[in-house]
């Protein structure tokens, strides 16, 4: 976690907030580990957090780890910036990937790589833990990258 | 036990809008905004403004119901409506809730309203300025997604993949808005036609299917519908538009939180249509003008398709220009060129545009229109459409 290896997006974008609802998915992150919410009544995978089982009703949902690799489900490549921090930092890729082994939750991170390269939909993709450590407090992103 | 249903039992009785301006153009304030055109939809209808007994509207507009009603010496306030979501998806659910309100006989007289001074407050196509994001957003915006155009990209992307359907067909949509708006002296882009060249070499905003063109403009001024019981009908200023059909709401999860809705390449019209068609016992082929909101060229696409207007496998053939031009097209769509040419007041004027079809005053009319659909903001949620028609359509 020393070697911050080059970051999808530049510095001065908005930090996640640590909320009670989201937490053990953001402790998850910063030791590098993907966690998803999962019920304990049904089974069910959930994203993004809820406080209920939208299955079944019950509040006892558990954060299962699941294996960090999944497939492009969409994307998008924004070219106008949106925000200040990104004025010359564009196109860069935004991707929705789902997660075959956690019922398929969809999850929205960048793609590394070429910012103009081709993006296929199905495409396997892997997690790639981007951490921000001068950040106060210090969080961990999840990106992605094109397997293979 | 009667038909519990909204069609035929309330009219748009009149019509109001300020002049439109270009972002952070208007003269006025927006409360002000917001009073004169509740005052020209007053005047229109050739109603006393003070007998207006309820404000509806959308969008968490900031002209408050209970300031206008002050404002205005209204006599008695008797139905005040913020439907929630935001943008444009809920235009047509407040008229729908001002007609729910003067049917049931919660109030007499309802204006539904939008107001916007987008230079007077923060735009809509920039992120927030907040150094941390909570909720939803905060595994949305530090990945650099944060805007509505990139919010919505991601569904375009996934259904013009499942279908095969090309940049094209959104490209008519966009040219027809235009073309319509060089006819209407409203209209915010008169004079700045567009032709497929341009729009084709027009600067990406997300790609792939969000060009400049694309996406609506942002823009300042106000405009409201005074909605009157159906039993007022024959003794209004104005040619009455019957409220034939009106329905609100989102399929099945629709909001799952971070693009995990079911269906997800949608614009949540799937179930909304269905109850729209429904109450006004009208199908797709009954209608004859379509207003269809665009914050996105790709969420008409999929509210046509949603709304049983264009089948997925047709788009390509269908979604052509002249299909989609008053006074000859097959479909004529946006005829006061909408969001993207005349003005994007969140819909309302799309809803003006429809009532003014009905009325035969339109400036690009569609003769002996009788029944219009508009439908609000694609992709959000909830969404709301509208059918309106003439007393013949009854
Ligand atoms: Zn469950």
């Amino acid at each position: 976690m020393s070697t911050t290896p080059s970051r999808a997006l530049p510095g001065g974008l908005p930090a996640p907030a640590s909320e009670p609802l989201t937490a053990p998915y953001w402790v998850g992150t910063r030791a590098g580990r993907l966690v998803i919410q999962r019920c304990r009544g049904c089974g069910g995978w959930q994203w993004g957090p809820e406080w209920v089982c939208h299955r079944c009703h019950s509040f006892d949902l558990a954060w299962e780890e699941v294996p960090p690799c999944g497939r492009i489900y969409s994307w998008e490549r924004p070219h106008h910036p949106v925000h200040p921090a990104l004025n010359g930092h564009t196109p860069y890729i935004i991707v929705l990937v789902e997660l075959p082994q956690a019922g398929n939750v969809r999850m929205v991170g960048n793609l590394l790589g070429d910012p103009r390269q081709e993006i296929g939909i199905a495409a396997e993709v892997e997690a790639v833990f981007e951490p921000h450590d001068e950040a106060d407090p210090p969080y961990t992103l999840v990106q992605w990258r094109v397997v293979g | 036990m009667s038909e519990r249903t909204l069609r035929g039992r309330a009219v748009i009785a009149g019509v109001g809008e300020t002049p439109y301006y270009k972002h952070g153009k208007a003269p006025d304030d927006e409360f002000k905004l917001a009073l004169i055109a509740v005052l020209e939809a007053c005047r229109d209808a050739g109603i006393d403004p003070r007998e207006v007994d309820g404000f509806a509207s959308y969008g968490g507009d900031r002209s408050e119901a209970t300031r206008l009603a002050a404002a205005l010496g209204i006599r008695e306030l008797r139905f005040s409506n913020m439907h929630w979501g935001g943008g444009g998806g809920g235009v047509c659910a407040a008229v729908g809730n001002a007609a729910a309100a003067v049917h049931s006989g919660m109030a007499d007289c309802v204006i539904a309203f939008r107001s916007l001074a987008q230079g007077q407050f923060r735009r809509y196509g920039r992120g927030a300025a907040a150094e941390t994001v909570s909720g939803e957003d905060a595994f949305l915006a530090p990945y650099g997604l944060m805007s509505p155009a990139q919010r919505f990209a991601m569904k375009i992307t996934r259904f013009m993949a499942e279908h095969g359907i090309r940049h094209e067909a959104l490209r008519a949509i966009a040219l027809a808005s235009y073309h319509h708006a060089q006819n209407n002296p409203r209209a915010v882009m008169r004079g700045r036609p567009l032709d497929a060249a341009t729009y084709d070499a027009s600067r990406w905003i997300v790609e792939p299917f969000h060009r400049l063109y694309d996406c609506c403009m942002e823009n300042d001024g106000a405009a409201a519908v005074l909605v009157v019981p159906a039993e007022r009908a024959h003794d209004l200023a104005q040619k009455p538009a019957y409220l034939l059909g009106a329905a609100q709401g989102g399929h099945y999860r629709s909001a799952a939180p971070v693009h995990n809705a079911p269906l997800y390449a949608s614009s949540h019209f799937t179930t909304v249509a269905h109850n729209l068609y429904a109450m006004a016992k009208l199908g797709p082929a009954d209608l004859d003008v379509v207003q269809a909101y665009e914050n996105f060229t790709g969420g008409v696409l999929m509210s046509l398709v949603e709304h049983g207007l264009v089948r997925p496998e047709e788009a390509n053939d269908f979604l052509v220009p002249e299909n989609l031009l008053a006074p000859t097209g097959r479909m004529p769509l946006n005829t006061s060129g909408g969001n993207l040419a005349e003005c994007y007041m969140h819909g309302l004027e799309m809803v003006i545009e429809g009532v003014r079809q009905l009325r035969g005053t339109a400036c690009n009319q569609v003769p002996g229109a009788s029944t219009v659909l508009v439908i609000g903001g694609p992709m959000v949620t909830p969404v709301s459409s509208l059918i309106l028609g003439t007393e013949a359509a009854l």
